[in-house]
């Protein structure tokens, strides 16, 4: 019977934070329209989310593009396809890995820091603050967030889809094979549907990762150990919902069900 | 007659099984200050969170300039009346991401939706030399001291010039000579602008320095109320007990030279 009520309770928990995540994006989302929240801050939010990302998304694409290139390479020229390596190096990327690594890479990078500069603004009384001057404190924190996330996920996505793709094509071509054939099958598989699924993710995944991280700095408690607290709890459920929406996106953009 | 700018009667609220204020009455007049004083944990902060609005009361009523606030409207008339309020956290709560002069226009951008930098300029200032800061615009919060925070932070709290400012705990933590440096720009300016001011607080120099009127909290309710006056000769148990705690822990030493 304990585990019953134990398996209960984390659902029970799992349901009311999924619940609490999107009233938060709701109020967020609400508050680009109809809240008051600074323009600078936006600014600010924007070189945070991408420009400070960019080395980091370089260099985990690059990488990536690499190793995809080195796992595969073999198998292709064992069965003369070399004119399919740039292709499907590309609709990896573009369709599942540039968005995914990127929204993780961002998690960690941005969503820790947002959730932790958030808790302590929590535990400081800096949000009642903004409430006790008659501002919508969601709108004025969480919208300038949303929306630097919604705008940088996608621009460090196509960022990643070049980066990684351009690592791939560099192993490739120094393994011999040319860099026409490399190019020409990167034409040839890769449609613009696949572009735009691979954005449309990483949109998905740039709201993901600034409600959890703004969320759960609300709703910090407990001092300097709920900082900490709240900073885990939303990497690791920034992380959980991209790999889980990746799933259900893929499944919907690419998996047949069209 | 003064304008009661707030009056607070019968308030209750409770945290799960806790009743922290079992009926909590008081009226604040313009140019009046009471000092709402009593043991940690007793419920002061709570009310001042309920004024501004944090906090819902369970039980009770508030009324703020002539309208009834204890479940407000979320709309703009409620926020304009919010804006009248200047509040003094006991952190200060200083944006830490904005320099002093950023924190001290911040309700001028965006309570009064001001956009003339000039004005903006001139007005933070003004009220940095009222706090006998100027010059410090460009500090960033980490770079200031306890004592420079709260003078910040009362700045910050007059800057778009409330008729009521509530303190929480404005000199906990400071030594005593910044403490009564915070009492005498709080007292001066109180009177300059004739605020309506509700200080929370447990330092007694403070409330006897600043206050027209003392409230003493205990349990959930005032229990005792008068002037600094009375409170010096008064032989009411809670007070005698609340004045006990300035006494030293050791016999035959005394806390003033």
């Amino acid at each position: 019977m304990e585990i019953f009520r134990w398996l209960g309770k984390i659902a029970i928990g799992f349901f009311e934070t999924l619940g609490f995540f999107s009233l938060f994006l709701l109020k967020s989302a609400r508050g680009i329209f109809r809240g008051k929240w600074s323009r600078t801050d936006l600014s600010k939010q924007l070189e945070r989310v991408g420009v400070s990302s960019i080395f980091v998304v370089s260099i985990t694409s690059a990488f990536t593009g690499m190793v995809m290139a080195v796992q595969t390479i073999d198998q292709f020229v064992r069965f003369g396809a070399t004119n399919y390596i740039g292709g499907v190096i590309g609709l990896s990327m573009v369709r599942g890995m540039s968005p995914v690594l990127t929204g993780l890479v961002v998690t960690g990078r941005v969503g820790a820091a947002m959730a932790a500069e958030i808790s302590s603004m929590r535990i400081t009384e800096q949000l009642d603050a903004l409430q006790a001057f008659g501002l919508d404190d969601v709108a004025f924190v969480g919208s300038p967030r949303l929306v630097a996330g919604l705008v940088m996920l996608p621009l460090l996505t196509i960022y990643s889809f070049v980066i990684g793709i351009g690592g791939g094509y560099l192993f490739v071509v120094t393994r011999g094979i040319h860099s026409v054939t490399f190019l020409k099958s990167l034409e040839a598989l890769l449609e613009p549907s696949d572009i735009f699924g691979g954005l449309l993710k990483a949109a998905f995944f740039g709201i993901i990762i600034s409600t959890t991280a703004c969320a759960e700095g609300f709703r910090a408690g407990n001092g300097a150990i709920g900082v900490g607290e709240a900073t885990t709890r939303a990497v690791v459920w920034s992380n959980m919902l991209i790999l889980a929406f990746n799933y259900i996106l893929s499944t919907i953009l690419f998996g047949g069900i069209r | 007659m003064k304008a009661c700018l707030l009056e607070a009667t019968a308030i209750e609220k409770s945290f799960g099984e806790n009743a922290v204020l079992r009926g909590i009455d008081l009226a604040l007049s313009a140019g009046e200050t009471l000092s709402l004083m009593g043991p940690s944990g007793c419920g002061k902060t709570t009310v001042l969170r309920m004024i501004v609005g944090l906090i819902k009361p369970d039980r009770g009523k508030i009324t703020l300039f002539g309208r009834e606030m204890t479940h407000p409207e979320d709309d703009e008339s409620t926020i304009d009346l919010k804006r009248r309020i200047g509040i003094v956290f006991q952190g200060g709560a200083l944006f830490d991401s904005l320099n002093v002069g950023e924190n001290v226009a911040f309700p001028l951008r965006y309570c009064l939706g001001l956009t003339d930098e000039g004005e903006i300029e001139r007005r933070v200032f003004e009220v940095l030399e009222q706090v006998e800061l100027p010059g410090t615009e460009s500090l960033m919060p980490a770079e200031l001291s306890g004592g420079m925070k709260k003078r910040i932070a009362i700045a910050r709290a007059l800057v778009h010039e409330p008729d009521i400012l509530l303190l929480d705990e404005p000199t906990t933590g400071l030594d005593p000579q910044t403490a009564r440096h915070i009492d005498r720009l709080v007292s001066e300016i109180g009177k300059r602008r004739n605020l309506g001011i509700l200080a929370v607080t447990h330092d007694l120099v403070t409330a006897i320095g600043i206050s027209d009127t003392i409230l003493l909290m205990d349990r959930g309710k005032i229990s005792w109320r008068g002037t600094p006056e009375e409170w010096k000769t008064s032989e009411d148990p809670n007070v005698r007990k609340f004045a006990t705690g300035l006494r030293p822990v050791r016999a035959g030493r005394t806390v003033c030279p």
